[in-house]
């Protein structure tokens, strides 16, 4: 029978990198001083499966890299080896290695040979250079001694056994212990095998069976003396018995020729080397024989899979989803086919009096859409740990590389956001934390100087504030430096030494191209490439980011996230006959005004007045060159006053529409990137309407 | 047919072992850990157990021995999966009661020869 193998190989994969985190996670929380059993099991088990299961689909390589780790964890296990920081720093090198290792194997690239040697060999060394070394390999060393000592004793008899004899048959003698039956192993199975291997003749010796009445039915009273005809070899018949060695008595003879010579001999070796003969012959056949098992397997697997594999299992990428949310959505869907129905009965003779009907049909039409639009939206929804679980790890290797002592805390790991979100915040919050070890946190001597604890710490949060999902990074760091951050901007001429800035604005410097603060750049962090990227993508996202520090105390860097990518509340607003969407979350009021209120100012176009303070404003039918519409309803109009980067600005437009969720479809995708438009959708009349790029607009009205 | 309880942490393992046993005709019910199993096999009587050795909170080591234990399992064959080849977990199993091994890698068919071998 063939089963393709190939089917379970995602599910493989899935469960390598959840065991190869579970390793990761487990490696970092080992304290040298007081080791805990139970983590050590944790690593060990991971190493194991992922062992067995890349042996079984045919991923030796993956297989044989994963036996040395496992060696190294089980002696540590066993308490034979010292947990050392230098060895775990070699395992967790492994974990890397090994992810790097399925992920080629899973879009099937080549494993990169010269990094896994090279891991490989730090595991060697650790694994030798213990003092216990020699442990493992001792008991192996004895036991072949053993067969050494054993055909010392009779090799003739032995060379005999397997060249000239082996074609005639074998007998027997299968003397089972009364315990026998209660290991599940049955003398029938037995004979029934030998008898697949030749003609099988059984004589069963009954003469220990007790009587009747002494008779213990789960007990094993009969030994038999088996004859097997038939070019067999000795290795065949021992592999039958192999799981019964060491619940009975058994010999095997050739018994063709020499039965008499051979009987004094075996019986002379004491009854100790028989069972080691069992043992070890048995023994190196199935690692014999089992590895050419594998490779063909592998062979005619990798053949199968190469065609299909390659389009479907490998490029599938899944999600995981609690089946709680999957009933909620098969919950909706069948709201909405009743609602469906009733709605089509309502049609079907549809007579002005149901007009009721119909309204009250679509209201709950509209209600179950939503709600199903928002379970099915919750599917893609995934706790934002997914991103957070990596880093204990980063921190872990930097403030190692750096001499730094440095404690992660992580709060509201569970606080769920959009995949694509998920996906796309890796990136800058790697660089922001890479940032605040290298640069936020300082060595242990200025720390203690500075009164502080020797431990910095930092703290990766998350949580939900309206529609958004925020992320602080906060440490107990050296925090921004006013002074220096303005000189040197000064320096690097971007801004002016006459600027007057606010404490906002000087931190968001460090947001402008060009500028690192650092006096000396390390290769953690602060190639004066990162922070406006990071502030970029936050920015393509949809989000903002911001500053918050105090010097000597540290730096808090909130970042804002929508929840999710696909869909938003927007506001429409007309401007001429063209409809525009601004982002709700972005507008803090509107207000009706006339021509009059505002107020043109040299150098800075026009502004309003709001409470005290002016802000520019934005004319959007000029920006957008509408000319559309009745252009003397611009003499009034609405001022929609939006926030982007934490500054206000206004935009003049027509009208104020609806309030409705929008479908972002993207505009680079369809058309081009076109500047303050963040993307389009769909109306509920067919026609396209724009979504705003709030942040951009205020850029360009700062500007 | 027979019934088969295959026990596995594992879930590419167990999945494999349980669509080959059912491809075979087997009717194959799944535990995640020696715990799970221990209750599954006692809410019904399975012909055969297959388990894994290495699993978190039951070990099959252990399984086989609380297994052995309840009257119904006294003399149903338990075969362990275990990558390690060495004498010491055989001999470790052996003790707890198990019938016999097979060792990963493993493919189907060796799994089906070997269930054949225990349940003829």
């Amino acid at each position: 029978m063939s089963i393709d193998m190939s089917q379970f190989h995602q599910v493989f994969f899935e469960e390598c990198f959840e065991g190869l985190e579970a390793m990761e996670s487990g490696l970092l929380t080992l304290d040298m001083g007081a080791i805990d059993s139970e983590i050590i099991n944790t690593i060990f088990r991971g190493a194991h499966s992922i062992k067995g299961g890349s042996g079984t689909f045919g991923f030796t390589v993956v297989a044989d890299y994963t036996h040395i780790m496992e060696t190294l964890l089980d002696e540590m296990r066993d308490g034979r080896r010292q947990v050392t920081q230098p060895a775990v720093d070699v395992l967790l090198g492994s974990v890397d290695c090994l992810r790097e290792m399925l992920t080629a194997i899973q879009n099937e690239q080549l494993v990169n040979d010269v990094s896994v040697a090279k891991h490989k060999t730090a595991l060697e060394i650790v694994l030798n250079g213990g003092s216990i070394a020699e442990e493992p390999a001792s008991p192996v060393e004895r036991e072949s001694a053993n067969v050494a000592a054993v055909v010392n004793i009779a090799p003739d008899i032995i060379e005999e056994k397997s060249v000239e004899l082996a074609g005639q048959g074998w007998k027997i003698a299968f003397c089972p212990y009364l315990d026998l039956l209660k290991t599940g192993n049955d003398p029938v199975r037995l004979f029934r095998e030998l008898n697949e291997l030749g003609e099988l003749t059984t004589l069963a010796n009954i003469q220990d069976v007790p009587g009747f009445y002494e008779l213990d039915p789960e007990e094993c009273n009969i030994s038999w003396d088996l004859n097997v005809a038939g070019d067999i070899s000795e290795d065949d018949i021992r592999e039958i018995f192999n799981w019964v060695e060491g619940d009975c008595e058994i010999e095997i003879q050739p018994f063709a020729k020499a039965v008499k010579p051979l009987l004094p001999v075996v019986k002379k070796a004491d009854p100790e080397p028989a069972p080691v003969i069992i043992s070890n012959n048995p023994d190196p056949k199935p690692v014999e024989v089992k590895p050419k098992g594998v490779e063909e397997t592998k062979k005619s697997d990798t053949q199968d899979t190469d065609n299909e594999a390659a389009k479907t299992t490998v490029k599938a990428s899944s999600i995981r989803v609690d089946t709680d949310k999957i009933d909620t959505l098969i919950n909706m869907v069948g709201e909405v086919v009743i609602t469906q129905s009733m709605l089509g009965l309502v049609g079907e003779n549809f007579t002005m009096d149901k007009v009721g009907q119909l309204k009250r049909g679509l209201a709950q039409l509209e209600r179950h859409t939503r709600d199903l639009q928002q379970s099915v939206m919750n599917i893609r929804m995934l706790p934002i740990s997914f991103v957070f679980s990596r880093f204990p790890r980063l921190v872990h290797d930097i403030s190692g590389k750096l001499d730094k002592k440095i404690a992660l805390k992580l709060v509201g790991e569970n606080t769920e956001v959009d995949k694509a979100v998920v996906e796309l915040i890796n990136d800058p919050l790697v660089h922001l934390i890479r940032n605040s070890l290298d640069h936020g946190i300082e060595m242990p001597a200025d720390r203690v100087a500075a009164g502080k604890p020797e431990t910095g710490t930092i703290e990766l949060k998350a949580y939900h504030r309206g529609g958004h999902i925020v992320i602080e990074i906060i440490d107990d760091g050296r925090g921004l430096d006013k002074d220096k951050l303005l000189a040197k901007a000064i320096e690097k001429g971007l801004i002016e030494e006459s600027n007057l800035l606010t404490e906002k604005q000087i931190f968001e410097l460090i947001f402008m191209p060009g500028f690192s603060t650092a006096e000396q750049l390390t290769d953690i962090s602060g190639r004066g490439v990162g922070m406006d990227v990071v502030r970029r993508n936050i920015q393509s996202l949809g989000g903002n980011i911001e500053i918050i520090s105090e010097l000597g105390k540290g730096t808090t860097i909130a970042i804002h996230l929508p929840l999710t990518l696909a869909i938003l509340d927007g506001q429409s607003v007309a401007v001429g006959d063209e409809t525009y969407i601004v982002p709700l979350v972005s507008i803090i009021e509107s207000i009706n005004i006339t021509e009059k209120m505002l107020n043109k100012v040299a150098g800075k176009g026009e502004t309003f007045r709001l409470r005290n303070e002016y802000l520019p404003v934005i004319r959007m039918r000029g920006i957008f060159n509408v000319h559309s519409g009745n252009l003397t309803k611009s003499k009034e109009g609405v001022l929609v006053v939006v926030e982007g980067q934490g500054e206000l600005c206004c935009l003049l437009v027509d009208e104020l529409l609806g309030q409705q969720q929008v479908v972002i479809k993207s505009l680079e995708a369809n058309y081009r990137r076109v500047e303050g438009v963040s993307g389009a959708t769909i109306l509920g009349d067919g026609s396209v309407a724009l979504i705003l790029d709030v942040p951009g607009l205020v850029r360009f009205s700062i500007r | 047919m027979a019934s088969i309880l295959a026990v596995d942490d594992s879930a590419s393992m167990r999945k494999m072992v349980s669509f080959t046993l059912r491809a075979a005709g087997y009717d194959v019910e799944e535990a995640v850990d020696g715990v799970d199993a221990l209750e599954k096999a006692q809410a019904r009587r399975f012909d055969c157990v297959v388990t894994d050795v290495n699993m978190p909170n039951k070990d099959g080591i252990t399984l086989i021995r609380d297994l052995r234990a309840l009257p119904d399992y006294k003399f149903i064959p338990m075969l362990m999966l275990t990558t390690e080849s060495g004498i010491e977990k055989k001999q470790e199993g052996k003790a707890a009661g198990a019938t016999g091994w097979m060792v990963k890698p493993f493919n189907p068919d060796q799994l089906l020869k070997t269930l054949l071998k225990v349940l003829g």
